[in-house]
């Protein structure tokens, strides 16, 4: 399977390139969403993949029967999408401020910190 | 959105959501489940309410504000952190206190700050949230 | 000319009298190792810091640190008292007291650091402390500039010290000072060159050799109290301390002797005809400092016992008078309102302690016996007698003395004992706790002098000791050491200084005249620092475009290469693209992704660009249900809602995706981001066919129970393995949440449609 997630990962990324480097401020939060959900399927898949067998210890046992999903993808994993959220509420706060500031979705036309020069 | 059927069903799910929220919370440590997943339920049980009655009553429903929320859990997280250096360990080093016995095995249950550092995640994650969707409700 | 001060305001604050207290309890703190250092040798302090990875806090007092660390507290409490009554209720006091101790601070850590690395984070903090009390007077632009100066400079040299450092860590496999020392010279090692360079450059633009040396005078900006305590005893001694403490392991060569005694030669000389130029009193005392610094340098040069000897014996003689000179001249300055040389005169009638002090600094500086500044400079002219290029050096030293005794007259002597001139107010003698410090420090200058055994024994052997890396033999600071070549020496330096005094009147127009077609490095400077700024917004102008998306596109295009360059570089053979064991569920999951994706990128409608993003969330999640990570599906399916959810919330409220115009092709934009998802795709195919190392999974899986008594491993890493990650992670949500509540809540109000930016910018700063 992790043939096939990279496959899908590489799918995700270059999406979210894509989409990253369009006008519309938008389009450049949809792709920094595909890009945070590529970049935990890299962290997870790296860990190598185990179908149908939970990270548990059974009760009674002291540590778990036979081959288990990988815990410490999973841990990680699962910090990297609460603060992958963090991120992009983040974002889309920043975002809509902007829109409300500025009129437009256009990053082109987003130039307050750095204005076009007048002309010299 | 103006259905009374969804406002009526949604103080029902809310509670059976908050509740559930805790649930699985307190059995994360040996089941699927934890501060990050409880205190997204608690969350999303908390939009679900505002989604159907509004913002204003569901920060009246939470009672406190969820910003405050979130900084107590930090707090409580740092503090179950904190707890080890009075007994000489490193910083963050679980401690367990078992009552009715020595082990696990022989304990009635025990006092950990395992569960007082997830109890400060599952705060912090529903407070934070919840501040987040609130102020995009309000605001947008 | 004086600062703001108002001679009726209450100036016994906290903020001072607290800072002086601990200074002058760290002064005693000090003062009681002075018995055991001379006996015992060094006293290291060590506190472990990070122990497990080794990282130490070691500090090292030894004869060189005591002495200085003793300056630096001692002339640093008086001169915090003094600046407590000087800038009496001046609005800012309290900064400055701060800026001062924080400076006292990093000054005392730079002496007592035993590790490069902390000698050289502590030497930065001296450079940023001093910046902050030179700009004090910020609304000056003068100030500023010069403080900027002074920063720039010495940080520079900093950068440059910090690569020697780094240089010798490596190739001497340490960072401890006392081992390098232990070790000897390096001289020969072939990395010595450009260790040696690099140092030095570091030691000379802080302790302002020629022709680094235009900073110095220029931070005479600074308010008197601060004057007198960086150029006295404290942060232009650095580069001195700097030579000193590195005398064992980088002298030795040729390099050595040839570079400092040439450059301590020529700024010696050089300051001391600058200072009998000068007018302002101040201005004059800065080019003396100038004068010493070079003489230490010139000294450093040496390694025999008088060389060193008469360094450490001059350092300690110049702390003194120099700091207690530059207190008198603040008062003068502050109780006359002028510091010019040709007005002020016949100031000990009404100032008679003052006049005192300032005489028996003077007579210090100029080396009259039994000052020990007499014994400094006879011991420093045996040390001349020893040393290589033994005529230039005797030759330099002498022109310097005679210069510096014509300038003690001219700063110690004339103001108060010469012809009274037309004073802007009338003077009256200081408050006590201006007096303070330059009486008790003159009256130092003198103690040393009549008992110069005591001197030698606990502060100036051990030092020499330190700097030689051996015991010294001791014995060479004598009042009276017979008829010799240095008592000729000293006697002629004295006629000569005496005929200079006289006619320094003439000597200083001549001066004036030659420096008017000499270079000016200042002005230099200015250009420099223009051009610099030209060339900054020259590439900004190129490289900035102020557009995300080409920003967007090299930062991409920057990974590109990265990833290429690294798969190409390293010899990864092929990969194998097994699809074994992938059933038909997998393969349906992989296309639910792919038509998400497809959706989201084509789509201009932000209804299907949500559902599309929502199918690919739901997909990722799938995939973690199918490959046991339960807790890690859970999350991402409620993240997912919530994403949704405030996207609906948000989006619905923004305008449509192509509002205005579309663009429809972007094949450069389509090429690149294929070539970052095929690279991407490539590295993860290798990574997962490389053999997996399970230690760490095997960790957590045996200790989940046994250790932590949790049976689910994720949750048990996650509150208990890796607590203080987690409580980082909570912590970051925290701050993403507070962020975007804020930025909703806190910001301006909907404007009117269509207002500009710069107005909503300006209507929010009202």
């Amino acid at each position: 399977m992790e043939a096939l997630t990279a496959l899908i990962v590489g799918l995700l990324v270059a999406g979210s390139v894509y989409l990253m480097l369009a006008r519309s401020f938008m389009r450049f939060l949809f792709g920094l969403i595909l890009l945070s959900n590529a970049a935990n399927l890299v962290i997870f898949a790296s860990g190598r993949m185990t179908p149908g067998a939970p990270a548990l210890v059974p009760y009674g046992a002291d540590a778990p029967a036979g081959v288990v999903g990988n815990a410490l993808p999973q841990a990680l994993v699962l910090t990297a999408i609460v603060i992958g959220f963090g991120l992009l509420a983040f974002t889309l706060a920043l975002a809509f401020e902007a829109y409300r500031r500025l009129r437009t979705m256009d990053t082109d036309k987003m130039r307050l910190a750095e204005p076009k020069e007048d002309g010299k | 959105m103006n259905s009374i059927i969804f406002t009526a069903g949604a103080r029902i799910l809310v509670a059976l959501l908050f509740v559930f929220s805790l649930f699985m919370l307190l059995r994360g440590h040996h089941l699927p489940g934890g501060g990050f997943i409880g205190g997204l339920l608690g969350a999303v049980a908390f939009i679900v309410y505002s989604l159907a009655c509004g913002p204003a009553e569901a920060k009246a429903a939470l009672r406190a504000s969820p910003e405050g929320i979130a900084m107590v859990g930090l707090g409580i997280a740092l503090l179950a952190g904190l707890v080890s250096f009075v007994f000489g360990d490193p910083l963050f080093t679980g401690q367990w206190y078992w009552v009715g016995g020595d082990s696990y095995e022989t304990s009635i249950f025990s006092i950990n700050s395992v569960l007082v550092f997830d109890i400060g995640v599952y705060l912090v994650v529903l407070g934070g949230i919840l501040s987040l969707a609130f102020a995009f409700e309000e605001e947008t | 000319m004086a600062e703001p001060s108002d001679p009726n305001a209450p100036w016994v604050n906290p903020a001072g009298m607290i800072t002086v207290a601990i200074t002058a309890a760290l002064f005693i703190f000090f003062a009681r190792y002075l018995p055991v250092v001379p006996v015992e040798g060094a006293v290291p302090f060590v506190w472990d810091w990070i122990p497990s990875l080794d990282i130490r806090m070691s500090f090292w007092l030894d004869g060189l640190s005591l002495m200085f660390a003793l300056l630096i507290t001692g002339i640093g409490a008086l001169v915090m008292l003094y600046a407590a009554r000087y800038l009496a209720g001046h609005p800012q006091y309290n900064r400055f007291a701060l800026y001062l101790f924080s400076f006292m601070l990093s000054m005392l850590g730079l002496v007592l650091a035993d590790n490069l690395i902390t000698l050289f984070v502590f030497w930065e903090l001296t450079t940023f402390t001093s910046y902050l009390l030179i700009g004090f007077s910020h609304t000056d632009p003068k100030s500023r500039r010069n403080a900027l100066q002074a920063l720039l400079l010495t940080a520079a040299g900093g950068l440059a010290l910090l690569a020697g450092f780094i240089l010798i860590g490596i190739t001497q496999g340490t960072f401890e000072l006392s081992q390098l020392n232990a070790a000897g010279t390096m001289a020969e090692h072939p990395a010595y060159l450009g260790i040696l360079i690099l140092v030095l450059i570091g030691a000379f633009t802080k302790s302002a050799q020629v022709p680094l040396h235009f900073w110095l005078p220029n931070a005479m900006a600074a308010p008197t109290p601060v004057s007198a305590y960086l150029h006295s005893a404290t942060m232009v001694k650095a580069g001195v301390y700097l030579l000193a403490r590195m005398h064992p392991s980088l002298s030795g060569s040729d390099v050595w002797v040839w570079v400092l005694t040439l450059f301590g030669a020529t700024t010696a000389v050089f300051a001391s005809f600058m200072a009998v130029r000068q007018t302002d009193l101040k201005q004059t005392l800065a080019y003396t400092t100038l004068m010493a610094l070079g003489t230490l340098v010139l000294f450093l040069a040496g390694s025999t016992g008088y060389a060193i000897t008469a360094a450490m014996t001059f350092l300690l003689v110049h702390s003194l008078y120099k700091a207690g000179l530059f207190l008198v001249i603040g008062i003068v300055d502050h109780e006359t309102g002028t510091r010019d040389a040709n007005v002020l005169g016949g100031l000990a009638r009404a100032m008679p302690i003052t006049a005192a002090a300032a005489a028996l600094s003077g007579l210090a500086m100029a080396g009259i016996p039994p000052f020990l500044g007499f014994i400094a400079k006879e011991v420093a002219y045996a040390g001349a007698l020893e040393m290589a290029l033994t005529v230039f050096v005797v030759v330099m030293a002498f022109a310097a003395f005679a210069l510096m005794f014509a300038v003690a007259l001219i700063v110690a002597w004339k103001p108060f004992f010469g012809p009274q001139g037309d004073l802007p107010r009338t003077p009256h003698e200081g408050p006590w706790a201006m007096v303070l410090g330059p009486a008790t420090l003159a009256v130092l200058g003198l103690l040393f002098g009549l008992m110069p055994g005591v001197a030698a024994y606990y502060l100036i052997e051990p030092a020499v000791a330190a700097v030689m890396g051996a015991p010294d033999t001791g014995g060479r600071l004598k009042l009276w050491a017979g008829f010799n070549l240095p008592l000729l020496l000293s006697l002629l330096t004295f006629a000569a200084g005496y005929l200079l005094y006289r006619f320094h009147l003439d000597l200083r127009e001549r001066l004036a005249r030659i420096e008017a077609r000499a270079p000016d490095l200042d002005a230099g400077w200015d250009r420099l620092l223009d051009a610099f700024v030209a060339f900054a917004k020259g590439q900004t102008r190129v490289i900035q475009t102020g557009v995300l998306r080409h920003y967007m596109f090299a930062t991409f295009a920057v990974l590109a290469v990265a990833m290429l360059a690294t798969m190409l570089l390293r010899p990864v053979g092929g990969v194998s693209l097994a699809f074994d064991g992938i059933g038909f569920m997998e393969w349906g999951i992989a296309a639910l992704i792919a038509a998400g994706t497809v959706l989201v990128i084509l789509t201009s409608s932000r209804i299907a660009a949500l559902v599309g993003l929502g199918v690919v969330g739901i997909g990722v999640a799938l995939i973690f249900i199918v490959y046991s990570a339960p807790d890690v599906a859970i999350t991402q399916l409620l993240v997912e809602l919530l994403v949704v959810v405030l996207l609906a919330v948000a989006l619905l409220k923004m305008p449509y995706l192509d509002a205005g115009n579309r663009q429809t092709h972007r094949p450069f934009d389509a090429a690149l981001a294929v070539l970052v998802g095929g690279l991407t795709a490539w590295v993860l195919l290798r990574v997962t066919d490389a053999p997996f190392d399970r230690r760490l999974t095997d960790f957590f899986e045996g200790a989940s129970w046994t250790e932590a008594f949790g049976r689910n491993i994720v949750n048990v890493i996650l509150v208990d393995f890796r607590t203080l990650d987690t409580f980082g992670e909570i912590a970051v949500v925290i701050v993403a949440a507070l962020g975007a509540f804020a930025l909703l809540k806190g910001g301006l109000k909907r404007g009117p449609e269509g207002e500009t930016a710069p107005h909503a910018e300006k209507e929010r700063k009202e």
